[in-house]
């Protein structure tokens, strides 16, 4: 079992309540979709991921990005038991949506750097690392189920 | 692949950021430090805690590499051909590391730049760290 320090426990939550989950999801996974576009593989039937402006505005990319982040706070409500509570998460997107897993950490790079972005100088080495860690188990929680 | 306009993009950017390389440099860094502690093993010889000199002095030697290359990006294996040598011979750092250095790079670009650490930008900075990266490990074998 992940143990958390009093200082991660605190500083994961506060994350969550300084960022707007509205704006951080779409833009990281727009980022995700620009930085790597091999990820694009997975969006075919979003429409337009032709460049940069027209994923940034995609209104699909932007709905799908708020569905990511809830799933995160569903991992935020549950620190202590993230592996169980991503299972069925974890099955969907190896059986159906067939997502090459490596993918899982683009993603989460994209979004501490969307984070960064937004939080400046108070997201600073330490609470970053205490993000990449919650981030980190959220991402094997998700690789579980692949076998 | 760079595009001339991302190769600019990159080169604006990094002048813009050596005036303050030191403090850019040390950021990355101890956040590679926090987050990776593995990689603290390559420094056992240097006091590399928060604030200190060891730590400014070696991301300014880093950050300053960095632009360097930045400025002219096709020439990159004439341009860090000494430190090709250094690494590949000397500090023997895995490059697996080079890219966690990467990844704390672009955290501290987007602490200190805010949203001007535009989707463009980070695309652009990400493809030329793994190319830099890349170089710096060809001597290796």
């Amino acid at each position: 079992m992940v143990k958390w320090s009093d200082f991660e426990r605190a500083t994961i939550q506060d994350i969550f309540t300084k960022i707007d989950k509205d704006v951080v999801g779409p833009a990281a996974l727009s980022r995700c979709l620009i930085v790597y576009p091999w990820t694009q593989r997975y969006f075919g039937s979003f429409g337009n991921l032709y460049n940069a402006a027209a994923i940034s505005s995609n209104p699909k990319v932007a709905a799908h990005g708020k569905v990511v982040i809830g799933g995160l706070e569903k991992a935020l409500q549950n620190m202590d038991n993230i592996k169980p509570t991503y299972a069925d998460l974890s099955v969907l997107h190896s059986e159906k949506l067939q997502v090459d897993p490596d993918n899982f950490k683009l993603l989460a790079d994209c979004l501490t750097i969307v984070v960064a972005s937004h939080l400046g100088k108070s997201f600073t080495p330490d609470v970053h690392a205490a993000f990449q860690k919650f981030l980190d188990v959220v991402v094997a929680a998700l690789r579980k189920q692949y076998h | 692949m760079l595009s001339k306009k991302e190769k600019k993009l990159i080169r604006e950017i990094w002048e813009r950021l050596t005036p303050v390389a030191e403090n850019i440099g040390a950021d990355a860094l101890l956040r590679m430090f926090v987050s990776y502690p593995g990689t603290k093993t390559y420094f056992s010889h240097l006091d590399i805690g928060p604030g200190s000199a060891h730590l400014s002095s070696h991301g300014k030697k880093i950050v300053l590499a960095i632009a360097e290359g930045a400025k002219d990006i096709s020439q990159l294996t004439v341009t860090l051909a000494p430190l090709q040598t250094l690494h590949a011979y000397q500090l023997r750092i895995d490059p697996t590391n080079f890219k966690l250095l990467a990844h704390c790079m672009l955290v501290s670009l987007a602490c200190y730049l805010g949203e001007g650490f535009t989707p463009e930008a980070h695309a652009a900075m990400d493809k030329f760290l793994s190319a830099f990266g890349a170089v710096l490990a060809e001597k290796y074998r």
